[in-house]
């Protein structure tokens, strides 16, 4: 089986072809197989991350905290073609700086949607993970995200030609105090523009209504909303068939445990029961090792978990410039409206204007040529404001659907190959299974 | 005696008419015992004993209560040695099966039969099939019958009357089902035991009509059988023995060390049985989450499908490997914890004739009046501890090798159903990638850039 699909030609097979690839490395011979078609960024260099280490330092309230860096790697292509292999440019950022960079690509591309990063805290975990963010597991894992990040925002037409994105990876400009100066630009560049995105989001979270949205956008938006929930359920009947597998497996030990202690009493059948024993003893070690390897496939659906979170922040996003744009176009239809009124002096519907000037006479008319004058001042300015927005919203709309196009495209890929991964990790699983208890039946032969 | 002698000289063997010419009477008995004591006992020469005491004629009757009445312990030995032989020789000549559970209902309450069919070429039987219906009470009334006829043989244990815990209702169908299951090994189990298929009570057991059976269960009472069940333990419990020999004292402690590993054994599978099956629910619910998202996907609609049916077949595949646990290797280990009661029983009897015996030496020792009938009762208890001590000694070795293989064979098929299980699901999954890569091939390569 494996033999005929390692015959089989073109780049994605490849994947799918050596059954005896662990899943990780699997994923990574996807990344690069995806990655490799991607940005000239990626072309140019090559980036991981490649440690991690505790450090302990004054957080920004003077207080002793211990936490997590982990070092980014960068290395020109062409000396590693070259096989001269220099030392790759590094430095060391920490979880919190990542988040950084993310929002500020959150608030910088608001059409894109934007690479998640791994969980901040553990979730989804069955009794044997540890929920502790300092847990060397997790913390392995959270390396894996987070560079895993990288090459995907890299691997981004739009994101990976970003200079602070560049500038997080290398720190170009001169040596200054470990990632501070990089975290500084972000966070003066997050300032400047959370202060407008402050309002925008703020307006995000308000429930308002858009007369004309794209049908295209809200249908995403509900696909991202049962993506989200599918992957969450999935996620957490995993865990918990995780946990009763681990189970399963643990209790055999007990049995090389009383075979053991059996043997011992028996004559004849003391040999078989031992060694039947410690199969048994093998079989409830092996579980650790599968589900380590099952992780690697939760990681991949919770990646999905999050993508499907930026997919509908991408959505509301388009709501919000839909709802600008059609506010822009109803105020500047109500000054029209307003012109229009003053300049025929008739009052078409109720207003107040038609009211008072009922109530206390009309205006002079060196009044009304002011209010005229003004109106058409300002009526200007919305058809401006109109246009602006327009074209705002097409290239948002434009933007935005392209990289939704390529954001499918990817998940297709990316799924198929989680769910190909998993197939595969069962398929090892077996076989283990079946070695384990064909060995134990050859030790109960000879009891 | 004199009577059972005459009894002894009429049954011939007729069974040994057919193959078997060579009747292994030549050999002479393994076990020294004074011959005067054989002589006494039976009123008969030593040649007589081998052709009479063969496998075909029922000597033990079960309605005769005393020991000392019995087969002597020259022929019991002689009795055993030959049916080893004839174990070789696969002269299997009874099957029984127990099945086909029904309900009755009376105005007085419901109980269960189950249909015991027989085959036979036995010459003792009249006919060579036999069809009854018993219920558990029969059983437990013939085993009851066994016990008190061979009270330091080692009988297979009944399946018990009730479970505690887990049981909602008797008549529920695993239960019927594990009940049918046990009944029938038990069955089987005495009628390969040489002494235990040779009675009457087994035979009426498996061939009497239901008026006779009941008439032959009045009968048949023993005393003791009148005996509520806390007398007979406090009969069965130990009096103190003395001077134990080695050979007991090494079952005594094997038999607890057994008892003790078996029953670890037998919960160690009763918690695997319960992970697995929540396991098993957990994971059925896995196929049906995949279905909900392939209804939300496009291109992924496929192959999470294909996932999703994977998923549920697996599901099949771990409810059948359960079916096995809980069907078969659980219940029986269960035998075998049963069976340490009986281990334990048999030890207590022999210890008490024993200690009966040191009790009647004390008293020839202390006593200066009535000598010479303490002394006769003496001899007799002396005679009925060698042959209770011989009896123990071989059943104890046949025993134990029944029980490596029964205990093997189980091993043997929860291995061998373990690796079906993951060599079905191994299928599956090569059967899932290899629809990916068919299905991958069918599209075009994605450009990605």
């Amino acid at each position: 089986m494996e033999r005929t699909m390692a015959d089989s030609g073109s780049e994605d097979i490849a994947v799918i072809g050596n059954t005896d690839l662990t899943p990780s490395e699997s994923q990574n011979n996807v990344r690069n197989t995806m990655f490799e078609k991607g940005t000239n960024l990626l072309k140019r260099m090559e980036i991981s991350v490649a440690e991690a280490e505790k450090r302990t330092g004054k957080n920004a309230v003077n207080m002793q905290e211990t936490y997590t860096v982990y070092l980014i790697e960068t290395r020109p292509v062409d000396a590693v073609q070259e096989a001269t292999s220099p030392v790759p440019d590094s430095l060391w950022r920490r979880y919190s700086e990542f988040e950084l960079l993310r929002n500020y690509l959150l608030v910088t591309y608001p059409y894109v949607v934007v690479p998640p990063l791994p969980e901040k805290r553990a979730e989804f975990v069955w009794h044997k993970l540890s929920a502790d963010n300092m847990d060397p597991d997790f913390v392995e894992r959270r390396r894996v995200g987070l560079e895993n990040f990288l090459l995907r925002v890299a691997s981004h037409p739009a994101l990976s030609n970003d200079k602070i994105f560049r500038s997080f990876l290398t720190e170009v400009e001169g040596k200054s105090l470990e990632g501070n100066r990089v975290r500084d630009r972000i966070s003066s560049e997050g300032i400047v523009s959370s202060s407008c995105a402050d309002s925008r989001i703020k307006a995000l979270n308000a429930t308002f209504r858009v007369k004309n949205p794209d049908k295209r956008f809200a249908e995403m938006k509900h696909y991202g909303d049962e993506l989200q929930s599918v992957i969450s359920q999935l996620l957490r009947v995993r865990a918990r068939a995780a946990d009763r597998l681990y189970g399963v497996y643990k209790v055999h030990g007990n049995y090389g445990r009383v075979f053991s202690e059996w043997s011992a009493i028996e004559k004849e059948m003391g040999d078989g029961l031992q060694s039947a024993g410690h199969h048994m003893d093998a079989y409830a070690a092996s579980i650790d090792d599968i589900l380590e390897e099952e992780e690697h496939y939760a990681d991949q659906l919770k990646e999905y978990l999050f993508y499907a979170d930026a997919l509908r922040a991408v959505c509301r996003k388009h709501e919000l410039t839909q709802y600008e744009l059609e506010t822009a176009a109803q105020d500047l239809c109500s000054k029209k409206q307003q012109q229009e009124e003053l300049a025929t002096g008739t009052v078409r519907t109720f207003s107040l204007k038609g009211m008072t000037s009922k109530l206390f006479g009309q205006e002079t008319p060196e009044q009304r040529e002011a209010k005229l004058k003004m109106l058409e001042a300002q009526i200007e300015e919305g058809e401006e404001l109109v246009k602006e927005r327009n074209v705002e919203s097409g290239e948002f709309v434009k933007g935005a659907w392209a990289d939704i196009e390529r954001f499918k495209e990817q998940k297709d890929h990316d799924l198929r190959e989680a769910l190909i991964n998993y197939a595969i990790m069962q398929i090892s699983m077996c076989k283990k299974g079946i070695q384990v208890w064909n060995n134990a039946k050859e030790c109960f032969s000879k009891m | 005696m004199k009577l059972l002698g005459a009894m002894m000289q009429i049954k011939r063997p007729r069974f040994y008419s057919d193959s078997n010419n060579s009747v292994p009477s030549e050999k002479s008995p393994p076990v020294s015992i004074p011959a005067d004591i054989s002589g006494e006992m039976l009123d008969l020469d030593e040649d007589d004993d081998l052709e009479v005491f063969s496998k075909g004629t029922s000597l033990t009757d079960g309605n005769s209560l005393n020991p000392s009445t019995q087969t002597s312990p020259a022929s019991m030995i002689n009795q055993y040695k030959f049916q080893e032989e004839e174990e070789d020789a696969d002269a299997k000549d009874l099957f029984v099966t127990v099945d086909n559970p029904e309900s009755h209902v009376t105005a007085i309450e419901t109980y269960i039969t189950y249909r015991v069919v027989t085959k036979t070429t036995r010459s003792e039987f009249d006919s060579s099939e036999f069809e009854v219906r018993r219920r558990y009470q029969d059983f437990l009334w013939l085993r009851g019958r066994l016990e008190e006829a061979h009270p330091t043989l080692i009988i297979h244990p009944l399946p018990e009357k009730f479970v505690m815990k887990g049981m909602v209702e008797r008549f529920n169908e695993d239960f019927i089902e594990n009940r049918r299951r046990a009944l029938h090994r038990f069955l089987n189990r005495i009628a390969e035991h040489p002494i235990f298929s040779s009675g009457d009570d087994f035979k009426i057991f498996l061939t009497a009509a239901p008026g006779e059976l009941i008439s032959h269960k009045k009968q048949g009472a023993g005393f003791l059988s009148r005996m509520g069940e806390t007398v007979r333990a406090v009969a069965a419990s130990v009096r103190g023995v003395r001077n134990r020999p080695d050979e007991f004292t090494e079952m005594l402690e094997y038999s607890e060390a057994f008892s003790q590993k078996i029953s670890a054994l037998h919960k160690v599978t009763q918690r695997i049985s319960k992970e697995q099956r929540e396991y098993l629910e957990e994971l059925k619910e896995c196929g049906p989450t995949l279905a909900l998202w392939s209804s939300c996907e496009e291109a992924l609609a496929e192959p999470l499908r294909c996932m999703a049916d994977s998923l549920d077949r697996c599901c099949q595949e771990t409810e059948e490997q359960l079916k096995h646990i809980n069907d078969e290797l659980i219940p029986d280990l269960h035998e075998y914890v049963l069976c340490t009661d009986t281990l334990k029983a048999v030890l207590r009897r022999r210890d008490n004739i024993q200690a009966d015996l040191e009790a009647k030496a004390e008293a020839l020792a202390s006593k200066k009046t009535e000598r010479e009938s303490i002394r006769d009762e003496l001899e007799k208890l002396e005679d009925r501890q060698e042959w209770a001590n011989n009896a123990l000694r071989s059943d104890w070795t046949r025993w134990k090798k029944i029980m490596r293989t029964d205990l093997q064979s189980a091993f043997i098929d929860t291995a061998d159903n373990n690796v079906k299980y993951y060599e079905k699901c191994l299928a599956i999954w090569e059967s899932f990638l290899h629809s990916q890569r068919a299905e991958a091939e069918g599209n075009k390569n994605v450009d990605y850039s």
